[in-house]
């Protein structure tokens, strides 16, 4: 498997990525992020899955989309700016000329009582999928003890002092990075 | 014009904060677009997060939608570049030396760090559309049931989402 890393990338034309990362923008409903890695890896096997997870890597370290972050390191890998820019280009324009046609349609419709009662449901779907979504990433948590503290100091910060995030980010990164720093140090003693 | 640039500058600093992208970016965006600049009412944002949940694409859509609540098609796209633009530029920057400081104690210390700070800012931004939706009981009922089923089975979500909009409709939610 390490060899296959070494190896020159395969060609992969501009209108490859534009026509792949469209395919992966729009098969996905609330985040594309699986699709991505089986359309990279297994159905057009641009890159094997050590790759993958290396490039997703730093797109995950950073802030931002993590799907367009990928598609730019992806894309410019293959076909350098152009490559970057077509593949974020063809990942975000059919969802959102979809969902700007969704926004034509709430513009016109919306009001109705409806229309307002569908969304309500469909909100409240949301935020139960959220409170899923952010549970199994609290359990995927490591050293619980330590770390979850800070889930709870940024849920109180957040919604319910309604602290500015930038702020609340910023000095809970430097105090749970600082704890962070301090576990591997005395780990890797 | 002014609201453009206003769109532009906030949503571009957000993205700066956005680690865990723009699920984690929620109540930020409800605190800026709401609260502070009144852009729309709560309902409205629920409203649009519920769109966005309902379409196909990444997470970073319901920026998209603000955008276009804000200031129609320039300020959808406007919102949208603002939000993806940034960061794409560093990480294109960035990653021919990524394996140089992959790996380092300080990296790891700040992916272990951030994690739960994501995950607090997410179950806040599962409060928010909760709450700006103006649910009753039977509709926080609703939230716990799917957070339950979404929990413990594999179904797609898509089919919360039927669910949630079906209750709705018929007015149980």
């Amino acid at each position: 498997m390490s060899g296959e890393q070494n190896k020159a990338p395969p060609a992969v034309t501009l209108a490859a990525l534009f026509f792949g990362f469209s395919k992966i923008g729009l098969s996905g409903f609330g985040g594309v992020l699986p699709f991505a890695r089986h359309y990279l890896v297994e159905s057009s096997r641009w890159m094997t899955a050590e790759e993958f997870n290396q490039q997703l890597g730093l797109c995950q370290f950073l802030p931002g989309p993590n799907v367009v972050n990928l598609a730019v390191v992806v894309g410019r890998r293959y076909g350098g700016l152009a490559g970057a820019c077509l593949s974020a280009f063809g990942l975000l324009a059919g969802p959102v000329a979809i969902v700007l046609l969704l926004a034509l349609l709430y513009d016109a419709y919306g009001a109705l009582p409806q229309a307002q009662a569908m969304l309500r449901g469909i909100a409240a779907a949301g935020s139960g999928l959220l409170f899923a979504m952010a549970f199994r990433m609290a359990l995927a948590i490591k050293r619980k003890p330590f770390f979850l503290p800070f889930t709870g100091l940024v849920f109180v910060a957040i919604a319910l002092l309604r602290w500015p995030l930038p702020a609340v980010m910023l000095a809970g990164i430097a105090l749970s990075g600082a704890v962070a720093y301090g576990l591997l140090r005395k780990d890797e003693a | 014009m002014s609201v453009l640039l206003e769109l532009f500058t906030e949503f571009a600093l957000l993205s700066f904060v956005a680690f865990g992208g723009a699920t984690a970016l929620l109540p930020e965006l409800y605190r800026v677009v709401v609260e502070h600049h009144h852009w729309m009412d709560a309902t409205t944002f629920a409203h649009l997060y519920a769109i966005a949940q309902a379409a196909p694409g990444p997470n970073v859509l319901v920026v998209t939608l603000i955008g276009w609540q804000v200031a129609g098609l320039a300020g959808a796209l406007t919102a949208t570049l603002a939000m993806c633009l940034p960061m794409s530029i560093v990480v294109y920057l960035l990653f021919s030396h990524w394996d140089r400081f992959k790996g380092a104690r300080w990296q790891r210390a700040i992916q272990l760090g951030v994690a739960p700070l994501a995950v607090g800012l997410i179950f806040s931004g599962a409060t928010l559309v909760g709450q700006s939706a103006g649910l009753g009981w039977a509709g926080w009922g609703f939230v716990l049931a799917v957070a339950v089923f979404s929990t413990k089975t594999k179904f797609h979500p898509l089919w919360c989402i039927a669910a949630g909009a079906v209750l709705g409709l018929a007015g149980v939610v």
